[in-house]
């Protein structure tokens, strides 16, 4: 069975990733704070048959990450499987953002995806094999209101994804990235019922997002089967980019 | 650590992370044109000398490493 580390696996669409890999993978919980609801994520796997542990892993320190990963090394075996999902938003309109919120988004989200992504290599270069997952934004494609640091960050994880893939393909090392739209979770959840209705009516798939969408289309390409698909892009968003 | 043994320690590295047959490495073998190692996999042996030895190479420190010699040479300086 291979080993996934899922980053900010605790809540959200995070969660649901890492309860659909671990029906085919061990799979290492990675929480920054909730560390509470990680170790409930762990038991809901376990409770079905599934082998996992909760790590703490906190994005923006280079020390933390290095810590979990020797964990999960120690407990399962290298990291075979990344799904870089961690991410924070700090929103406000752009004449207003202050570069402390630009900074602390960035740095989690984007400079994250790089610390993870870069330690999680070294194993993988050595297995000649990995899947490396970026769980990006429709709003790095499109921009969005109010987001500009987080659609920043989202857009450029999709550049390190892409060279990612060019750099490592000779290893056997895919690098892809899901661009959710609007998926039912904390991160959505300031959304009243009127705006919500607002964005039912641009998608041609009417209904909000689930976690679990998004979970099958990870669990896909960090599979055997989607060992030719690599550097792309795939917006998971019930038709809201088309 | 002798030269000797800094590359058979070497020679091992290349054996086993590289799968590059060992007699092909001497140490006259040039690293990309002798044993086909693209810039990829010169990249995976810095990192397995890194592991191997406990030393951190600079970047600058590779630009003149062409052989399998002057990377034996290289590391038995850093030791």
């Amino acid at each position: 069975m291979k080993t996934a580390l899922v980053t900010g696996g605790s809540r959200g669409i995070g969660k649901a990733i890492a309860q659909k890999l671990a029906e085919t993978s061990n799979v290492a919980v990675g929480y920054s704070n909730s560390k509470e609801q990680a170790v409930e994520v762990v038991n809901s796997i376990q409770a079905n048959g599934g082998n996992a542990i909760a790590v703490q892993i906190d994005v923006t320190d280079n020390e933390s990450v290095e810590k979990c990963f020797e964990l999960i090394e120690k407990e399962l075996s290298s990291v075979e499987i990344l799904v870089n999902n961690a991410g924070i938003t700090k929103d406000n309109i752009f004449p207003r953002l202050k570069q402390d919120d630009w900074d602390s988004v960035i740095d989690t989200n984007l400079t994250g995806s790089f610390r993870a992504s870069q330690r999680a290599i070294k194993g993988m270069m050595k297995n000649k094999w990995g899947r490396i997952v970026f769980i990006s934004s429709v709003a790095g494609i499109s921009g969005n209101m109010g987001q500009s640091n987080y659609a920043a960050s989202k857009a450029g994880m999709i550049g390190l994804a892409k060279t990612i893939s060019k750099e490592l393909g000779s290893r056997n090392i895919t690098s892809n990235v899901i661009a959710p739209g609007y998926i039912d979770t904390d991160m959505t959840s300031f959304l009243n019922d009127e705006q919500k209705e607002d964005i039912i009516g641009q998608l041609s798939i009417k209904r909000v997002g689930k976690p679990e969408d998004i979970a099958n289309m990870v669990s896909f390409l960090c599979s055997d089967e989607s060992e030719y698909i690599t550097g792309q892009v795939f917006p998971v968003d019930g038709g809201l980019t088309t | 650590m002798e030269v000797n043994e800094v590359f058979e320690k070497v020679k091992n590295l290349f054996v086993d992370e590289l799968g590059i047959d060992a007699e092909k490495v001497t140490m006259e073998a040039k690293l990309e044109e002798d044993l086909d190692i693209d810039s990829l996999g010169i990249v995976e042996v810095v990192m397995a000398f890194e592991d191997e030895f406990e030393i951190e190479i600079d970047d600058e420190e590779l630009t003149d490493v062409g052989t399998v010699g002057q990377a034996v040479n290289l590391l038995h300086s850093k030791l």
